[in-house]
Protein backbone atom coordinates (compact mmCIF):
# COMPACT_ATOMS: atom_id res chain seq x y z
CA UNK A 1 0.00 0.00 0.00
CA UNK A 2 1.21 3.50 -1.23
CA UNK A 3 1.28 5.88 1.56
CA UNK A 4 -0.15 9.30 0.78
CA UNK A 5 1.00 12.83 1.89
CA UNK A 6 -0.77 13.96 4.92
CA UNK A 7 -3.90 15.89 5.00
CA UNK A 8 -2.61 17.73 8.31
CA UNK A 9 1.17 18.04 9.31
CA UNK A 10 2.07 19.69 12.47
CA UNK A 11 5.05 20.83 13.13
CA UNK A 12 6.62 22.10 16.86
CA UNK A 13 3.21 24.06 17.66
CA UNK A 14 3.17 26.19 21.00
CA UNK A 15 1.05 28.72 22.14
CA UNK A 16 2.45 29.95 25.48
CA UNK A 17 0.10 32.45 27.65
CA UNK A 18 2.40 34.87 29.20
CA UNK A 19 4.82 33.05 30.87
CA UNK A 20 2.53 30.02 31.19
CA UNK A 21 2.62 26.99 28.39
CA UNK A 22 -0.77 26.48 26.69
CA UNK A 23 0.96 23.75 24.25
CA UNK A 24 4.31 23.48 23.50
CA UNK A 25 6.92 21.13 21.12
CA UNK A 26 3.17 19.60 19.55
CA UNK A 27 4.24 17.67 16.30
CA UNK A 28 2.13 15.21 14.04
CA UNK A 29 0.71 14.43 10.61
CA UNK A 30 -2.36 13.39 10.75
CA UNK A 31 -3.23 11.13 6.94
CA UNK A 32 -6.33 11.11 4.36
CA UNK A 33 -9.45 9.28 6.55
CA UNK A 34 -7.88 9.49 9.78
CA UNK A 35 -8.96 9.65 12.99
CA UNK A 36 -6.94 11.24 15.66
CA UNK A 37 -7.75 11.52 19.57
CA UNK A 38 -6.13 13.81 21.88
CA UNK A 39 -6.90 13.03 25.78
CA UNK A 40 -5.83 14.14 28.63
CA UNK A 41 -6.82 15.91 31.74
CA UNK A 42 -8.46 19.41 32.39
CA UNK A 43 -5.75 22.19 31.55
CA UNK A 44 -3.48 19.29 29.84
CA UNK A 45 -3.87 22.08 26.74
CA UNK A 46 -5.79 19.85 24.08
CA UNK A 47 -8.46 22.30 23.53
CA UNK A 48 -5.60 25.30 23.10
CA UNK A 49 -4.30 22.80 20.93
CA UNK A 50 -7.16 21.79 18.35
CA UNK A 51 -7.81 26.26 18.88
CA UNK A 52 -4.62 26.39 17.45
CA UNK A 53 -4.59 23.94 14.33
CA UNK A 54 -8.25 25.01 13.69
CA UNK A 55 -7.26 28.55 13.57
CA UNK A 56 -9.11 30.17 16.50
CA UNK A 57 -5.77 30.83 17.98
CA UNK A 58 -2.42 31.86 16.42
CA UNK A 59 0.13 29.53 17.78
CA UNK A 60 3.52 31.05 18.99
CA UNK A 61 5.52 28.66 16.95
CA UNK A 62 5.36 26.47 14.71
CA UNK A 63 3.40 25.14 11.08
CA UNK A 64 0.23 23.80 10.28
CA UNK A 65 0.17 22.72 7.14
CA UNK A 66 -3.31 21.49 5.51
CA UNK A 67 -3.24 20.34 1.97
CA UNK A 68 -5.51 22.54 0.26
CA UNK A 69 -7.20 21.19 -2.73
CA UNK A 70 -5.72 24.19 -5.01
CA UNK A 71 -2.30 24.39 -4.21
CA UNK A 72 -1.15 21.22 -1.93
CA UNK A 73 0.68 21.68 1.63
CA UNK A 74 -0.05 25.26 2.57
CA UNK A 75 0.71 26.46 6.19
CA UNK A 76 -2.59 27.76 7.57
CA UNK A 77 -1.18 30.22 10.29
CA UNK A 78 1.00 32.62 7.85
CA UNK A 79 -2.11 32.39 5.31
CA UNK A 80 -4.24 35.45 4.87
CA UNK A 81 -7.31 35.80 6.99
CA UNK A 82 -9.70 35.16 4.35
CA UNK A 83 -8.29 32.27 3.24
CA UNK A 84 -8.21 30.79 6.59
CA UNK A 85 -11.76 31.88 6.88
CA UNK A 86 -12.94 30.16 3.72
CA UNK A 87 -10.96 26.95 4.54
CA UNK A 88 -12.98 27.50 8.01
CA UNK A 89 -16.45 26.89 6.21
CA UNK A 90 -15.34 24.45 3.15
CA UNK A 91 -12.97 22.14 3.78
CA UNK A 92 -13.00 22.17 7.85
CA UNK A 93 -15.54 21.42 10.53
CA UNK A 94 -15.11 22.54 14.21
CA UNK A 95 -17.95 20.50 16.35
CA UNK A 96 -18.25 22.39 19.71
CA UNK A 97 -18.58 20.70 22.83
CA UNK A 98 -21.70 23.13 23.44
CA UNK A 99 -23.75 22.98 20.59
CA UNK A 100 -25.24 26.37 21.59
CA UNK A 101 -21.55 27.83 20.66
CA UNK A 102 -21.70 26.33 17.49
CA UNK A 103 -25.56 26.88 16.19
CA UNK A 104 -27.35 29.69 15.89
CA UNK A 105 -30.30 29.65 18.64
CA UNK A 106 -32.71 32.27 16.46
CA UNK A 107 -32.29 30.49 13.13
CA UNK A 108 -34.39 27.48 12.16
CA UNK A 109 -32.88 23.78 11.87
CA UNK A 110 -32.71 23.89 7.92
CA UNK A 111 -31.11 27.70 8.05
CA UNK A 112 -28.69 26.24 10.29
CA UNK A 113 -27.80 23.31 8.16
CA UNK A 114 -28.26 25.90 4.94
CA UNK A 115 -25.94 28.40 6.42
CA UNK A 116 -22.65 27.02 4.59
CA UNK A 117 -24.32 26.15 1.51
CA UNK A 118 -25.02 29.79 0.97
CA UNK A 119 -21.51 31.13 2.53
CA UNK A 120 -19.82 29.41 -0.05
CA UNK A 121 -22.45 30.79 -2.72
CA UNK A 122 -26.21 28.29 -2.94
CA UNK A 123 -28.94 30.79 -3.76
CA UNK A 124 -31.37 28.21 -5.06
CA UNK A 125 -34.26 27.98 -1.92
CA UNK A 126 -35.33 24.49 -2.93
CA UNK A 127 -32.07 23.06 -3.29
CA UNK A 128 -30.92 24.17 -0.46
CA UNK A 129 -33.78 22.46 1.34
CA UNK A 130 -33.79 19.60 -0.15
CA UNK A 131 -29.71 19.18 1.39
CA UNK A 132 -31.35 20.08 5.08
CA UNK A 133 -33.65 17.62 4.89
CA UNK A 134 -31.39 14.39 3.21
CA UNK A 135 -28.99 15.82 6.14
CA UNK A 136 -31.31 16.46 9.24
CA UNK A 137 -32.34 12.41 7.94
CA UNK A 138 -28.52 11.31 8.33
CA UNK A 139 -28.68 12.59 11.80
CA UNK A 140 -31.11 11.01 12.37
CA UNK A 141 -33.53 14.45 13.05
CA UNK A 142 -36.83 13.68 11.46
CA UNK A 143 -37.57 16.17 8.65
CA UNK A 144 -40.78 17.54 10.06
CA UNK A 145 -39.00 19.54 12.35
CA UNK A 146 -36.76 21.28 10.01
CA UNK A 147 -38.42 24.60 10.70
CA UNK A 148 -37.95 24.35 14.72
CA UNK A 149 -35.29 26.06 16.17
CA UNK A 150 -32.82 24.61 18.09
CA UNK A 151 -34.24 26.04 21.11
CA UNK A 152 -36.67 23.77 21.12
CA UNK A 153 -34.73 20.44 20.80
CA UNK A 154 -33.40 18.21 23.22
CA UNK A 155 -29.46 18.07 23.97
CA UNK A 156 -28.73 15.23 21.97
CA UNK A 157 -30.73 16.54 19.06
CA UNK A 158 -28.90 19.99 19.07
CA UNK A 159 -25.50 18.22 18.83
CA UNK A 160 -26.88 16.22 15.94
CA UNK A 161 -28.28 19.14 14.42
CA UNK A 162 -24.88 20.82 14.84
CA UNK A 163 -23.00 18.30 13.03
CA UNK A 164 -25.06 17.84 10.35
CA UNK A 165 -24.28 21.65 9.94
CA UNK A 166 -20.63 21.16 9.87
CA UNK A 167 -20.57 17.90 7.42
CA UNK A 168 -23.22 19.72 4.77
CA UNK A 169 -19.97 21.32 2.85
CA UNK A 170 -18.29 18.03 2.20
CA UNK A 171 -15.10 19.24 4.68
CA UNK A 172 -12.77 16.99 4.94
CA UNK A 173 -11.34 17.51 8.74
CA UNK A 174 -13.46 17.85 11.29
CA UNK A 175 -12.43 18.99 14.81
CA UNK A 176 -14.53 18.21 17.90
CA UNK A 177 -13.95 19.36 21.13
CA UNK A 178 -15.52 16.97 23.61
CA UNK A 179 -18.37 16.33 20.82
CA UNK A 180 -20.55 14.08 23.48
CA UNK A 181 -19.79 16.07 26.59
CA UNK A 182 -22.50 16.83 28.75
CA UNK A 183 -24.99 14.34 27.16
CA UNK A 184 -26.14 11.27 29.11
CA UNK A 185 -24.73 7.71 28.11
CA UNK A 186 -27.52 6.53 25.83
CA UNK A 187 -27.40 9.95 23.87
CA UNK A 188 -23.71 9.20 23.98
CA UNK A 189 -23.83 6.14 22.60
CA UNK A 190 -26.23 7.22 19.79
CA UNK A 191 -23.93 9.93 18.48
CA UNK A 192 -20.58 7.77 18.46
CA UNK A 193 -22.44 5.41 16.54
CA UNK A 194 -23.90 7.83 14.12
CA UNK A 195 -20.24 9.66 14.49
CA UNK A 196 -18.31 6.46 13.27
CA UNK A 197 -20.64 6.04 10.50
CA UNK A 198 -19.88 9.18 9.10
CA UNK A 199 -16.45 9.48 9.24
CA UNK A 200 -16.13 5.82 7.86
CA UNK A 201 -18.91 6.93 5.27
CA UNK A 202 -17.19 10.22 3.96
CA UNK A 203 -13.67 9.50 4.64
CA UNK A 204 -13.30 12.27 7.12
CA UNK A 205 -10.47 12.78 8.82
CA UNK A 206 -11.12 14.15 12.08
CA UNK A 207 -9.10 15.23 15.37
CA UNK A 208 -11.19 14.23 18.61
CA UNK A 209 -10.19 16.31 21.70
CA UNK A 210 -11.99 14.40 24.92
CA UNK A 211 -11.21 13.31 28.85
CA UNK A 212 -13.49 10.24 27.57
CA UNK A 213 -11.00 6.82 27.16
CA UNK A 214 -14.47 5.37 25.33
CA UNK A 215 -14.82 7.95 22.49
CA UNK A 216 -11.35 7.25 21.45
CA UNK A 217 -11.51 3.64 21.72
CA UNK A 218 -14.70 3.44 19.57
CA UNK A 219 -13.48 6.69 17.05
CA UNK A 220 -10.01 7.25 17.14
CA UNK A 221 -7.28 5.15 15.04
CA UNK A 222 -4.13 6.83 16.55
CA UNK A 223 -3.89 8.58 20.08
CA UNK A 224 -2.27 11.65 21.80
CA UNK A 225 -2.08 12.09 25.54
CA UNK A 226 -1.18 15.44 26.81
CA UNK A 227 0.05 16.24 30.18
CA UNK A 228 0.68 20.40 31.22
CA UNK A 229 0.87 21.22 27.58
CA UNK A 230 3.28 18.74 26.23
CA UNK A 231 2.61 14.85 24.36
CA UNK A 232 3.98 12.50 26.98
CA UNK A 233 2.83 9.62 24.57
CA UNK A 234 1.38 8.65 21.11
CA UNK A 235 0.34 5.81 18.95
CA UNK A 236 -2.51 3.86 17.86
CA UNK A 237 -5.25 3.82 20.01
CA UNK A 238 -5.40 0.07 21.19
CA UNK A 239 -1.66 -0.03 22.02
CA UNK A 240 -1.66 3.44 23.78
CA UNK A 241 -4.67 2.37 25.91
CA UNK A 242 -3.91 -2.19 26.42
CA UNK A 243 -0.46 -0.87 27.34
CA UNK A 244 0.19 2.49 28.53
CA UNK A 245 4.06 3.20 28.63
CA UNK A 246 4.00 6.68 30.41
CA UNK A 247 2.86 6.66 34.44
CA UNK A 248 0.21 9.45 33.13
CA UNK A 249 -0.74 7.49 30.98
CA UNK A 250 -1.32 4.43 32.88
CA UNK A 251 -2.72 6.26 35.95
CA UNK A 252 -5.06 7.74 33.33
CA UNK A 253 -6.60 4.61 31.92
CA UNK A 254 -6.80 2.58 35.47
CA UNK A 255 -8.63 6.21 36.37
CA UNK A 256 -11.94 4.30 34.38
CA UNK A 257 -14.28 2.93 36.39
CA UNK A 258 -15.39 -0.33 35.09
CA UNK A 259 -19.17 -1.22 35.75
CA UNK B 1 -31.16 97.17 33.60
CA UNK B 2 -31.37 93.99 31.71
CA UNK B 3 -31.68 90.74 33.51
CA UNK B 4 -29.24 88.14 33.38
CA UNK B 5 -31.99 85.10 33.13
CA UNK B 6 -33.81 85.82 29.77
CA UNK B 7 -36.93 83.05 29.60
CA UNK B 8 -38.08 83.86 26.49
CA UNK B 9 -35.70 85.71 24.32
CA UNK B 10 -36.37 88.05 21.96
CA UNK B 11 -37.85 86.59 18.39
CA UNK B 12 -34.62 86.61 16.33
CA UNK B 13 -32.12 87.29 18.94
CA UNK B 14 -32.02 83.51 19.78
CA UNK B 15 -31.23 82.19 15.84
CA UNK B 16 -28.51 84.61 15.40
CA UNK B 17 -26.77 83.00 18.11
CA UNK B 18 -26.56 79.72 16.21
CA UNK B 19 -24.37 78.90 13.56
CA UNK B 20 -25.48 78.77 9.81
CA UNK B 21 -27.96 75.10 10.43
CA UNK B 22 -27.07 74.67 13.79
CA UNK B 23 -24.00 72.95 13.84
CA UNK B 24 -20.06 74.48 14.18
CA UNK B 25 -17.93 74.47 11.36
CA UNK B 26 -15.50 71.72 12.91
CA UNK B 27 -18.43 69.19 13.20
CA UNK B 28 -19.52 69.92 9.69
CA UNK B 29 -15.92 69.39 8.15
CA UNK B 30 -16.12 66.59 10.17
CA UNK B 31 -19.07 65.38 8.98
CA UNK B 32 -18.70 66.15 5.24
CA UNK B 33 -15.16 63.80 5.41
CA UNK B 34 -17.61 61.37 6.44
CA UNK B 35 -19.73 61.59 3.41
CA UNK B 36 -16.97 61.82 1.10
CA UNK B 37 -15.65 58.93 2.37
CA UNK B 38 -18.69 57.27 2.10
CA UNK B 39 -19.65 58.26 -1.46
CA UNK B 40 -15.78 57.09 -2.53
CA UNK B 41 -16.93 53.43 -0.98
CA UNK B 42 -20.68 53.12 -1.98
CA UNK B 43 -22.14 51.09 0.78
CA UNK B 44 -19.33 51.02 3.06
CA UNK B 45 -20.38 52.34 6.47
CA UNK B 46 -18.45 54.66 7.92
CA UNK B 47 -18.25 55.90 11.44
CA UNK B 48 -18.08 59.65 12.46
CA UNK B 49 -18.54 61.52 15.86
CA UNK B 50 -22.30 62.05 15.90
CA UNK B 51 -23.66 64.92 17.62
CA UNK B 52 -26.26 65.70 20.28
CA UNK B 53 -29.06 67.07 18.31
CA UNK B 54 -31.89 68.88 20.24
CA UNK B 55 -34.19 66.09 19.58
CA UNK B 56 -34.48 62.57 20.48
CA UNK B 57 -32.74 59.54 19.04
CA UNK B 58 -35.33 58.11 16.27
CA UNK B 59 -36.44 61.20 15.65
CA UNK B 60 -33.85 62.03 12.60
CA UNK B 61 -30.55 62.43 14.16
CA UNK B 62 -28.32 61.20 11.60
CA UNK B 63 -29.93 62.50 8.97
CA UNK B 64 -30.64 65.90 10.74
CA UNK B 65 -26.64 66.12 10.99
CA UNK B 66 -26.02 64.81 7.52
CA UNK B 67 -28.33 67.75 6.33
CA UNK B 68 -26.93 70.34 8.12
CA UNK B 69 -23.32 69.65 6.81
CA UNK B 70 -24.76 69.31 3.21
CA UNK B 71 -26.93 72.34 3.18
CA UNK B 72 -25.99 75.52 1.59
CA UNK B 73 -28.13 79.00 2.11
CA UNK B 74 -29.34 79.33 -1.54
CA UNK B 75 -30.50 75.63 -1.10
CA UNK B 76 -34.56 74.63 -1.25
CA UNK B 77 -35.09 71.85 1.43
CA UNK B 78 -37.82 69.37 1.42
CA UNK B 79 -38.28 66.78 4.54
CA UNK B 80 -40.77 63.84 4.73
CA UNK B 81 -41.94 61.32 7.00
CA UNK B 82 -43.49 58.21 5.52
CA UNK B 83 -43.67 60.19 2.07
CA UNK B 84 -45.89 62.84 4.12
CA UNK B 85 -44.63 66.75 4.04
CA UNK B 86 -47.30 67.29 6.90
CA UNK B 87 -46.23 64.35 9.69
CA UNK B 88 -44.82 65.28 13.04
CA UNK B 89 -41.36 64.44 12.57
CA UNK B 90 -41.32 65.94 9.09
CA UNK B 91 -42.89 69.46 10.16
CA UNK B 92 -40.19 69.66 13.00
CA UNK B 93 -37.58 68.75 11.16
CA UNK B 94 -38.42 71.78 8.31
CA UNK B 95 -39.26 73.90 11.09
CA UNK B 96 -35.91 73.14 12.65
CA UNK B 97 -33.94 74.11 9.36
CA UNK B 98 -36.02 77.03 8.78
CA UNK B 99 -35.40 78.34 11.77
CA UNK B 100 -31.01 77.68 12.37
CA UNK B 101 -30.45 77.86 8.68
CA UNK B 102 -33.05 80.47 7.34
CA UNK B 103 -33.05 78.06 3.56
CA UNK B 104 -35.72 78.12 2.05
CA UNK B 105 -38.56 75.32 1.69
CA UNK B 106 -40.87 73.73 0.03
CA UNK B 107 -43.22 70.12 -0.29
CA UNK B 108 -42.29 70.00 -4.10
CA UNK B 109 -40.26 67.59 -5.03
CA UNK B 110 -38.79 69.18 -8.02
CA UNK B 111 -38.00 72.31 -6.28
CA UNK B 112 -36.23 71.17 -3.87
CA UNK B 113 -32.28 70.76 -3.80
CA UNK B 114 -31.68 68.23 -0.41
CA UNK B 115 -34.65 66.42 0.60
CA UNK B 116 -34.49 64.79 3.51
CA UNK B 117 -36.58 61.35 3.89
CA UNK B 118 -37.84 59.01 6.47
CA UNK B 119 -38.49 55.56 4.90
CA UNK B 120 -39.75 56.77 1.71
CA UNK B 121 -37.92 57.18 -1.97
CA UNK B 122 -40.68 60.40 -3.75
CA UNK B 123 -42.46 58.88 -6.25
CA UNK B 124 -41.25 61.52 -9.13
CA UNK B 125 -37.67 60.39 -10.53
CA UNK B 126 -35.33 62.30 -8.88
CA UNK B 127 -32.54 64.93 -11.06
CA UNK B 128 -28.38 65.06 -10.57
CA UNK B 129 -29.00 68.08 -9.01
CA UNK B 130 -31.09 67.06 -6.09
CA UNK B 131 -29.63 65.08 -3.26
CA UNK B 132 -31.78 62.44 -0.87
CA UNK B 133 -30.93 62.07 3.27
CA UNK B 134 -32.14 59.10 4.51
CA UNK B 135 -32.80 59.00 8.56
CA UNK B 136 -31.64 55.33 9.53
CA UNK B 137 -32.41 53.94 12.77
CA UNK B 138 -29.84 50.30 12.58
CA UNK B 139 -27.24 50.63 9.75
CA UNK B 140 -25.81 47.23 9.80
CA UNK B 141 -28.27 44.63 8.05
CA UNK B 142 -26.17 42.08 9.68
CA UNK B 143 -27.28 42.77 12.82
CA UNK B 144 -30.08 40.70 14.14
CA UNK B 145 -28.69 37.64 13.13
CA UNK B 146 -24.71 38.26 13.97
CA UNK B 147 -24.97 40.95 17.67
CA UNK B 148 -20.99 41.35 17.63
CA UNK B 149 -19.92 44.65 15.35
CA UNK B 150 -16.03 43.28 15.14
CA UNK B 151 -17.69 40.04 13.56
CA UNK B 152 -20.18 41.98 11.42
CA UNK B 153 -16.99 44.32 10.51
CA UNK B 154 -15.18 41.44 9.44
CA UNK B 155 -17.74 39.76 7.91
CA UNK B 156 -18.34 43.14 5.36
CA UNK B 157 -14.42 43.24 5.19
CA UNK B 158 -14.13 39.74 3.77
CA UNK B 159 -17.39 39.81 1.73
CA UNK B 160 -18.89 36.82 3.99
CA UNK B 161 -22.48 37.76 3.33
CA UNK B 162 -24.10 34.10 3.46
CA UNK B 163 -25.45 35.40 6.76
CA UNK B 164 -27.68 37.99 5.02
CA UNK B 165 -29.70 35.22 3.09
CA UNK B 166 -30.35 32.61 5.84
CA UNK B 167 -32.53 35.39 6.89
CA UNK B 168 -34.03 35.38 3.52
CA UNK B 169 -34.29 31.61 3.97
CA UNK B 170 -35.98 32.26 7.58
CA UNK B 171 -38.51 34.18 5.71
CA UNK B 172 -39.41 31.63 3.04
CA UNK B 173 -39.28 28.82 5.69
CA UNK B 174 -41.68 30.42 7.94
CA UNK B 175 -43.95 32.25 5.50
CA UNK B 176 -43.81 30.64 2.47
CA UNK B 177 -42.26 34.29 0.73
CA UNK B 178 -39.93 36.69 1.49
CA UNK B 179 -41.74 38.55 3.93
CA UNK B 180 -39.23 41.56 4.75
CA UNK B 181 -41.05 44.49 3.55
CA UNK B 182 -38.93 46.88 4.18
CA UNK B 183 -35.81 47.62 4.74
CA UNK B 184 -34.36 44.65 2.64
CA UNK B 185 -31.28 44.08 2.33
CA UNK B 186 -28.88 45.18 -1.28
CA UNK B 187 -25.76 44.28 -2.47
CA UNK B 188 -24.30 48.12 -3.93
CA UNK B 189 -22.24 47.39 -7.64
CA UNK B 190 -21.64 43.98 -6.46
CA UNK B 191 -19.30 44.35 -3.18
CA UNK B 192 -21.00 46.16 -0.20
CA UNK B 193 -24.37 44.65 1.13
CA UNK B 194 -26.34 47.80 2.51
CA UNK B 195 -29.13 47.71 4.70
CA UNK B 196 -31.17 51.00 2.83
CA UNK B 197 -33.05 51.99 5.58
CA UNK B 198 -36.36 50.77 6.57
CA UNK B 199 -37.77 52.09 2.46
CA UNK B 200 -40.64 49.50 1.79
CA UNK B 201 -38.64 47.26 -0.40
CA UNK B 202 -41.38 48.78 -3.50
CA UNK B 203 -38.03 51.76 -2.97
CA UNK B 204 -35.74 49.26 -3.66
CA UNK B 205 -35.22 49.40 -7.76
CA UNK B 206 -35.08 53.38 -7.32
CA UNK B 207 -32.23 53.63 -5.22
CA UNK B 208 -30.41 51.46 -8.51
CA UNK B 209 -29.30 53.63 -10.94
CA UNK B 210 -30.64 57.22 -9.26
CA UNK B 211 -29.46 60.73 -10.72
CA UNK B 212 -29.13 62.03 -7.04
CA UNK B 213 -26.73 61.44 -4.63
CA UNK B 214 -28.40 59.36 -1.65
CA UNK B 215 -26.37 60.05 1.75
CA UNK B 216 -27.67 57.81 4.77
CA UNK B 217 -27.38 58.75 8.79
CA UNK B 218 -27.38 56.70 11.34
CA UNK B 219 -27.15 59.13 14.47
CA UNK B 220 -27.60 56.57 17.36
CA UNK B 221 -25.23 54.13 15.78
CA UNK B 222 -22.94 56.84 14.46
CA UNK B 223 -22.93 55.57 10.93
CA UNK B 224 -22.38 57.62 7.71
CA UNK B 225 -22.98 55.70 4.14
CA UNK B 226 -23.85 57.26 0.74
CA UNK B 227 -24.51 55.81 -3.03
CA UNK B 228 -22.82 58.13 -5.47
CA UNK B 229 -25.35 59.18 -8.58
CA UNK B 230 -25.96 56.04 -10.85
CA UNK B 231 -25.08 53.29 -8.82
CA UNK B 232 -25.72 49.46 -9.46
CA UNK B 233 -28.01 48.25 -6.40
CA UNK B 234 -29.59 44.81 -6.63
CA UNK B 235 -32.52 43.50 -3.59
CA UNK B 236 -30.80 39.86 -2.87
CA UNK B 237 -33.21 37.28 -3.63
CA UNK B 238 -32.76 33.44 -4.40
CA UNK B 239 -33.29 31.85 -7.78
CA UNK B 240 -36.35 29.97 -7.07
CA UNK B 241 -37.69 33.28 -4.85
CA UNK B 242 -36.98 36.44 -6.71
CA UNK B 243 -37.60 39.79 -5.68
CA UNK B 244 -40.56 41.45 -6.41
CA UNK B 245 -41.30 45.16 -5.48
CA UNK B 246 -44.61 44.63 -3.64
CA UNK B 247 -47.63 47.50 -3.16
CA UNK B 248 -51.12 47.28 -1.97
CA UNK B 249 -53.12 46.07 -5.06
CA UNK B 250 -54.78 49.18 -5.32
CA UNK B 251 -55.39 52.34 -6.64
CA UNK B 252 -55.22 56.23 -5.03
CA UNK B 253 -58.59 56.40 -3.93
CA UNK B 254 -58.17 60.87 -4.07
CA UNK B 255 -55.90 60.86 -7.51
CA UNK B 256 -56.24 57.30 -8.83
CA UNK B 257 -52.59 56.43 -9.33
CA UNK B 258 -51.99 52.84 -9.69
CA UNK B 259 -48.18 52.93 -9.36
CA UNK B 260 -47.48 54.71 -6.44
CA UNK B 261 -46.91 53.73 -2.75
CA UNK B 262 -50.00 53.06 -1.02
CA UNK B 263 -51.17 53.38 2.92
CA UNK B 264 -54.34 52.33 3.38
CA UNK B 265 -56.02 54.20 5.74
CA UNK B 266 -58.77 52.70 8.68
CA UNK B 267 -62.06 55.06 8.01
CA UNK B 268 -64.39 52.96 10.59
CA UNK B 269 -64.73 50.25 12.97
CA UNK B 270 -66.94 48.77 10.43
CA UNK B 271 -64.18 47.45 8.18
CA UNK B 272 -64.18 50.80 6.12
CA UNK B 273 -60.64 51.85 4.36
CA UNK B 274 -59.29 53.80 1.70
CA UNK B 275 -55.87 53.52 -0.02
CA UNK B 276 -54.19 57.20 -0.52
CA UNK B 277 -51.01 57.95 -1.79
CA UNK B 278 -47.98 57.60 0.50
CA UNK B 279 -46.65 60.10 -1.32
CA UNK B 280 -49.00 63.48 -0.37
CA UNK B 281 -46.60 65.85 -2.70
CA UNK B 282 -47.40 63.08 -6.38
CA UNK B 283 -50.82 62.82 -4.78
CA UNK B 284 -51.34 66.82 -4.55
CA UNK B 285 -50.09 67.35 -8.41
CA UNK B 286 -51.79 64.78 -9.85
CA UNK B 287 -55.08 65.94 -8.22
CA UNK B 288 -54.43 69.51 -9.12
CA UNK B 289 -53.65 68.21 -12.68
CA UNK B 290 -57.26 67.05 -12.63
CA UNK B 291 -57.05 63.47 -12.19
CA UNK B 292 -59.13 61.72 -9.30
CA UNK B 293 -59.89 58.62 -7.70
CA UNK B 294 -62.90 56.47 -6.60
CA UNK B 295 -63.41 58.68 -3.34
CA UNK B 296 -63.79 61.90 -5.44
CA UNK B 297 -66.34 59.96 -8.51
CA UNK B 298 -68.20 58.97 -5.68
CA UNK B 299 -68.71 62.45 -3.80
CA UNK B 300 -69.38 63.96 -7.43
CA UNK B 301 -72.03 60.93 -8.00
CA UNK B 302 -74.18 61.58 -4.91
Amino acid sequence: MTRADPLLSVQGVAKYYGARIGCADVSFDLYPGEVMGIVGESGSGKSTLLNCLAGHLAPDRGQVLFDTRAEGLRDTVTMSEPERRMLGRTDWAYVHQHARDGLRMNVSAGGNVGERLMAVGARHYGEIRDSAEDWLGRVEIDTTRIDDRPTAFSGGMQQRLQIARNLVTGPRLVFMDEPTGGLDVSVQARLLDLLRGLVREMGLSAIIVTHDLAVVRLLADRLMVMKDGHVVEAGLTDQVLDDPQHAYTQLLVSSVLHV
Amino acid sequence: MKQTADPMPEKGRDLNDYNFAYLDEQTKRMIRRAILKGLAIPGYQVPFASREMPMPYGWGTGGVQVSAATLTPEDTFKVIDQGADDTTNAVSIRKFFERTAGVATTEETARASVIQTRHRIPEQPLTEDQILVYQVPIPEPLRFLEPSEIETRKMHALEEYGLMHVKLYEDIARHGQIATAYAYPVKVEGRYVMDPSPIPKFDNPKMSGNAAIQLFGAGREQRIYALPPYTQVVSLDFQDYPFEASKADASCDLCGADSSYLDEVIMDDAGGRMFVCSDTDYCRARRDAGQSGSTATRENGS
